[in-house]
């Protein structure tokens, strides 16, 4: 390790101990909130689903395990594992924690008062604007592009405050994008099951040609092994993942056109 | 309702042909790369944007059919012609546009490609005309029993 000079295990590298451990923490305080939630959800009487619970745990595991760890250290060193530690954070983590609720959870733990206010920021138009599934294509897909077409890539191998920021855009601009798609929480700017469609088959497709773009053109820095493995690794993870958000999507519509014979009854 | 069948039919035999293509010829098979070389830039963002489209249609579709069957208005006929015409339509739109004008890939990296082409040209223009058969054949029952 001694006269090696980027690998030289600094405190302050990025991918070092410091890096992991702040970008371990936002995870580490959403988990805390949300069992301290599921408690006050508990004493005031109201049931919470036991699976929701194991999805926000896993999906929060998914997020901890590609920032912290041996995971997060590789990423950094093989391009295969960067992708790998991309699709759990970006795509895996945002979904399972989106179907775990946390947002109606919150609203059930916190006080009228405070639940009135935290329910008119959520129908603010700012919401509302980074809720519209176009925007958040844009910032989660075009995020990519940038990151991958640019000098950002390298970048961000070098500078820890880059490190830190890209690795959160890349977990919020995914749980944008998932609750752009997939109504779970309450939502307060619906948008139409076609129009949400249309932007998703755009929003997968501009995916997929990055993925093929990457084999193609590896990354600056990147060997073209590594960078084959890795975008076949995004192409065929990213359609597993987006196809399970389809379904979700398509089973909703299919929900909501159901028959009702006594509205009442429920 | 005739045009539900046949919207869910038709986007489901699309999507389906995508699933087959991908399973056959890409991962059991081998014939076809993940990355040719020799692709346009148009061909790319055309195979993307099918691949997309094929996972929505597919799902879409049997979502669709669900619905039908849940209304009790599926039709039999009408939507398994129009799974035949979907799938045989992306089949040839496959192995004209994708493969030969904007050279996605093709169907296998050898000197007599052209058998291979002409085989797969035909038997979509096959899956087509089965599926205006059954097509005219379901309305024909109708105008029957109608």
């Amino acid at each position: 390790m001694e006269g090696h000079i980027h690998h030289s295990s600094s405190v302050f590298d990025v991918g070092g101990v410091l890096s992991q451990v702040l970008l371990a923490f936002p995870f580490v305080v959403a988990f805390v909130i949300y069992i301290y939630a599921y408690q006050i959800s508990k004493e005031k009487g109201r049931d919470w689903p036991v699976y929701r619970l194991v999805l926000f745990v896993v999906g929060i595991s998914f997020a901890l395990v590609s920032v912290i760890g041996p995971l997060a250290v590789r990423v950094h060193m093989d391009f295969t594992y960067h992708m790998l530690g991309h699709l759990l954070l970006g795509m895996l983590a945002p979904l399972l924690i989106v179907l775990s609720a946390p947002m109606t959870l919150v609203l059930r733990a916190l006080s009228v008062e405070n639940a009135k206010r935290l329910t008119r920021i959520l129908r603010s138009k700012v919401v509302g604007f980074f809720t519209d599934p176009i925007v958040a294509s844009i910032l989660n897909i075009g995020g990519l592009w940038v990151l991958y077409r640019t000098e950002l890539y390298m970048a961000m191998h070098e500078s820890l405050l880059l490190h830190l920021l890209i690795h959160m855009h890349v977990f919020l601009a995914g749980y944008l994008f998932t609750i752009s798609l997939i109504y779970i929480d309450p939502v307060p700017h619906r948008r139409t099951y076609i129009y949400r469609t249309i932007v998703f088959i755009f929003a997968l497709a501009g995916h997929g040609i990055l993925s093929k773009q990457l084999y193609a053109h590896p990354p600056a820095g990147v060997p073209t092994s590594e960078a084959q493995n890795g975008g076949m690794l995004m192409y065929y993870g990213g359609d597993v993942i987006d196809a399970i958000i389809i379904v979700i999507l398509f089973y909703q519509w299919y929900q909501l056109r159901a028959p009702r014979p006594s509205l009442v009854a429920n | 309702m005739k045009k539900r069948n046949i919207w869910s039919g038709l986007l489901f035999g699309i999507g389906v042909m995508g699933f087959f293509d991908e399973l056959v010829f890409h991962q059991l098979l081998q014939w076809h790369h993940f990355y040719d070389w020799s692709t346009t830039e148009v061909g790319i963002f055309a195979d993307g944007l099918f691949n997309a489209f094929a996972w929505f249609a597919t799902i879409g579709g049997l979502f669709l059919l669900a619905d039908l069957k849940r209304q009790r208005i599926f039709q039999r006929t009408r939507w398994w012609g129009a799974v035949s015409l979907g799938a045989g339509l992306f089949q040839l739109f496959d192995g004209i546009v994708l493969h030969k004008i904007l050279r996605v890939h093709q169907i296998r990296y050898v000197d007599n490609l052209i058998v291979y082409d002409l085989v797969w040209n035909i038997s979509s223009i096959i899956l087509i005309i089965i599926g205006v058969v059954l097509l005219r054949k379901a309305t024909k029952q109708e105008v029957k029993e109608g």
